[in-house]
Parts: structure tokens; C-alpha cells; sequence
């Protein structure tokens, strides 16, 4: 039983998880939805031009697009964090005085996240069928134009599901940023749970940092599980009989 | 008489290769205005090639297309398309839009109308074809010879010179494939200049002024359908009305 109690002391403090929720509500929670808000928003901006590269007509564009996912989505990504925090930290140092590695860590996540959305939203245009540009082309309407309006927003459809599975590798990628050396008042949810279980001794605040984690994946797992169910099944309307095409020829002369 | 702005169509040694294959061979196809051609041939002959190539969607590697006596090669293609409709096998409505969608893009993005003359049109549209109770319907909730009726309704929406109709009524169930082939023949009626790819032998008989019977990239025979099915000059339109009727 000896070791029963020593797990629950080392990890069911209640004590220790109660004296850390506050700061994970006023400085964890914020800290790791605007991080993975704001680089989702980006990585989902970048990805959408590194779709649109790679399905390029120009081989030039494609190239780029096909050597920048291949890298980032290469490497490991505490690698890419602390190069590009530490690489770039300095230089932003210089040019705008900031100390605070947070805008780093935005952008090394953002980069990171392009690669992956850019890959998704690649493959979810490329599955619309041929039909729909030869479609809108017969129409008149130019390339540019017959992707813009219909081929990529069918696309992006079909791939919502994937892109939230990102969002949620995003949240969870975010609490590698303490590695660039946060500020008090910009640690996320899991350096907050480090630095108590550091002070304390104690594991019990990584417990409390899994929970703010799974608060906010399980809820966008299912979300995900909501919208590929309701994507695959379709909205229900009930389809007529064509009773109406069966008898027609009062199409031209009414 | 006629109630649309047709014109006259004409293709004039027609050549495209994909690679080392030599789909057209100098095709020549002449529609005059007002009348229906329809194209017959095997699977693979360059049937529904020739339809993309005389609307550029695909570009001949030679020849001239003229409409109205005019080539159309130097012109802007985005413009060409707009004066021809074309009526697909697979009907390609945009599954993500509406039905009434599906035709007031163009004319809102094209034609410049506002939306809500865009609408109008759209339901006019419709109603034409007899499906203004599906406006705010999607796509797929529409049987397969809706669709196809959507899709003509999208094409004419555009006010065009010419229509194409690339196998149209291939992909229906047998029961639909005769309202769509009355709408065809009401618009053939009415006085549009159409050009239609088929297998429909009772169409293309009953219907077109002129019968072009392609094979193996190369217009084989063409005439009046009177003469074309009843005295089939060439071995090869013989045998190919024996395997199809």
C-alpha cells in the first residue's frame, strides 16, 4: 500500500493542484489559446499560399513550396523552435529592442504549423474533381477565378476535420515554447505546471496542466468527429421523385 | 422565329496530338445557325474532344474555329466561353452552392448583375426547365435528370450563341434520360444552334439537322440524318449502326 500512497502524494496533491489553479487560469490558459490561436491563424494563412504554390502552374513556385513542407515537416519540433527562437531572437532584439522570445515562439509554431495545413489544404483541392473546373471554365470564367470560386472552397470543405486535428497538435505543440525562456506573465499551461511542480516538489501540477490540456482537446476531438460524421451523411432532405422530369418537354416553347 | 441570339459555328481542320497520339486528324464541322448537329462514333473517336477543343478549353494544335464567320483563336478564350454553353455527361453542378447558386454566379461575376438580378434571372431560369421549387435546393439532393436540367438551365442562363452537349444524358437512369432529351429538343426547336455528342441514335435521328459520324479522330461521314442512317455510305458507319441499333 506504501506505494499506492506515494503515487497519490506525488500526483493527487490536491493541495498543490489547488494553490496552482489560479495561475493556470489567469496566466497558463490565455497564454497557450493565444499562442496556438494566433500561430493557427498564420499557419493556416501561410498554408493556404503553400497550397496554392504547389498546385501552381509555375514550376518555380512548386519547387519552393514542395522544399520548404518537405523540411519543416522533417524536422523534429523542438528542434525548429529552438533554432528559430534562439537564431532569430537576437535579430529582432537588435531591430526592435524586445526582450520577450514570445513573438519567436509564435512564429517558429506558425511556420511549423504551414507546412502541415499547407500539405492538408493541397490535398483536399487536388480531390475535387476535374469536372468542376472544366465546369466553370466552359462557363468563361478564368483559371485564377475557377479555383478561387469554386475549385478551393470545395477543397478546404472537405479537409475542415484535418485542419482541426491540427489546430489540436497545435495546442498541445505550444508547450514546447518554454524552452526559449518565457517571461513570467507569457508562460503557457505547461511551464506554469513546471515551474510549481519545481517550487513544490511535487508532480501534482503537471496533473493539473494535463487536465487544462485535455479540457481543451477532448472537447475539438469530438468536434472533429461531429463534422467528418456530418460531412460523410450529408444534411437530411428528402429527394423528390422526377415525376417532373419523367413528363417534361414544356421546357423551350412555355 | 428564333428565340435565341444564335450564330453560326464552324471548325476547320481541326488537328490535336496528346504526345504521340493523334486524337484529331482534320476534322471540318459546320453548323449553321439555328440547327442541331449531332456527332456519333465509338468510344474514343475524339467526339467530346472536339466539343473542348471548338470552346478552347482544349487548344487545336492547327485548324481554325469560326463563329459568325470570325475566327475566334485570337480572342480572349474567357470570352469565347461565354458565348457557348456546354452541357457535361457528369453535369458538374457545384455541390457546394445552391441550385439557384449554381446559375446566378456567373451572371453576377460575369455579367456584372447584382444579386438579386441575378436571382431573378436564375429563377427564370428554372422555371424554364421546370424546377423553380428547387432553387434553394443543393445538387445532390436533386435526382440525376434534375440535375442535368440544372445544368442546361446554368448554360442558357449565360445567353450563349452556341450550346455543346457532351453525352448528356450517359449518366442518367433510362427513366430520366427522356425529359432531358425534351428539353434538348425543345431547345433545338426553339431555334439554338447546338451541337450534340450522343448515343442516342433516336435523338440524333429525329432531332439534328446533320449527322457527323467520327472515327479514330477523322469525320468519317456526314449528312442529313435521313440519309445517313438509312443508306450508310461507309463500311465503318455500317458497322457501327449495326452494333448500336
Amino acid at each position: 500500500m506504501d506505494i499506492l500512497n506515494q503515487l497519490a502524494e506525488s500526483f493527487f496533491d490536491w493541495e498543490a493542484i489547488g494553490e496552482v489553479l489560479p495561475k493556470m487560469f489567469a496566466v497558463g490558459l490565455p497564454n497557450t489559446i493565444v499562442l496556438a490561436v494566433v500561430s493557427g491563424i498564420i499557419g493556416t494563412a501561410l498554408g493556404m499560399l503553400l497550397a496554392l504554390m504547389g498546385i501552381s502552374r509555375n514550376a518555380a513556385a512548386r519547387w519552393v513550396a514542395r522544399i520548404y513542407t518537405d523540411i519543416l515537416r522533417g524536422l523534429p519540433p523542438v528542434l525548429t523552435i529552438l533554432v528559430i527562437g534562439f537564431g532569430f531572437g537576437p535579430i529582432i532584439r537588435e531591430l526592435t529592442g524586445s526582450t520577450s522570445p514570445y513573438p519567436m515562439a509564435i512564429a517558429a509554431l506558425s511556420l511549423m504549423s504551414g507546412a502541415y495545413i499547407g500539405e492538408i489544404f493541397r490535398s483536399g483541392i487536388q480531390s475535387v474533381d476535374k469536372g468542376q473546373l472544366e465546369a466553370t471554365r466552359a462557363l468563361g470564367f478564368s483559371y485564377g477565378s475557377s479555383m478561387r470560386l469554386v475549385v478551393v472552397p470545395q477543397g478546404i470543405r472537405r479537409v475542415l476535420p484535418a485542419l482541426v486535428n491540427q489546430f489540436i497538435a497545435l495546442i498541445k505543440e505550444s508547450s514546447l515554447v518554454f524552452m526559449l525562456g518565457l517571461l513570467a506573465s507569457e508562460r503557457e499551461i505547461f511551464q506554469i505546471g513546471k515551474d510549481a511542480a519545481a517550487n513544490t516538489g511535487n508532480l501534482s501540477p503537471y496533473v493539473a496542466a494535463a487536465i487544462f490540456y485535455l479540457a481543451l482537446t477532448i472537447p475539438l476531438t469530438h468536434f472533429v468527429n461531429w463534422i467528418d460524421a456530418r460531412m460523410r451523411s450529408g444534411r437530411p432532405e428528402k429527394k423528390e421523385p422526377d415525376e417532373a422530369a419523367a413528363v417534361v418537354g414544356k421546357g423551350a416553347q412555355a | 422565329m428564333s428565340e435565341f441570339a444564335s450564330g453560326t459555328l464552324t471548325a476547320k481542320n481541326i488537328h490535336l496530338s496528346f504526345g504521340s497520339n493523334h486524337v484529331l486528324r482534320g476534322i471540318d464541322l459546320h453548323v449553321e445557325k439555328g440547327t442541331t448537329a449531332s456527332v456519333i462514333g465509338p468510344s474514343g473517336s475524339g467526339k467530346s474532344t472536339l466539343l473542348r477543343v471548338m470552346n478552347r478549353l482544349i487548344e487545336p494544335d492547327q485548324g481554325d474555329i469560326l463563329l459568325d464567320g470570325r475566327s475566334v483563336l485570337k480572342e480572349n478564350p474567357d470570352e469565347l466561353r461565354r458565348r457557348i454553353g456546354m452541357v457535361f455527361q457528369q453535369f458538374n453542378l457545384f455541390p457546394h452552392k445552391t441550385v439557384a447558386e449554381n446559375i446566378s454566379l456567373a451572371l453576377r461575376k460575369l455579367r456584372g448583375m447584382s444579386k438579386e438580378e441575378a436571382r431573378d434571372e436564375a429563377l427564370a431560369q428554372l422555371d424554364l426547365v421546370g424546377l423553380k421549387h428547387k432553387a434553394d435546393s443543393r445538387p445532390a439532393n436533386l435526382s440525376g435528370g434534375q440535375q442535368q436540367r440544372v445544368a442546361i438551365a446554368r448554360a442558357l442562363a449565360m445567353k450563349p450563341e452556341v450550346m455543346f452537349f457532351d453525352e448528356a444524358t450517359s449518366a442518367l437512369d433510362p427513366e430520366l434520360v427522356k425529359g432531358v432529351l425534351a428539353l434538348m429538343t425543345d431547345l433545338a426547336k426553339g431555334g439554338m444552334t447546338m451541337v450534340v455528342v450522343t448515343h442516342e441514335m433516336g435523338f440524333s435521328r429525329n432531332v439534328s439537322d446533320v449527322v457527323t459520324f467520327m472515327d479514330a479522330g477523322v469525320v468519317v461521314e456526314s449528312g442529313p440524318p435521313e440519309q445517313l442512317f438509312t443508306n450508310p455510305q461507309t463500311d465503318r458507319l455500317q458497322g457501327f449502326l449495326s452494333d448500336v441499333l
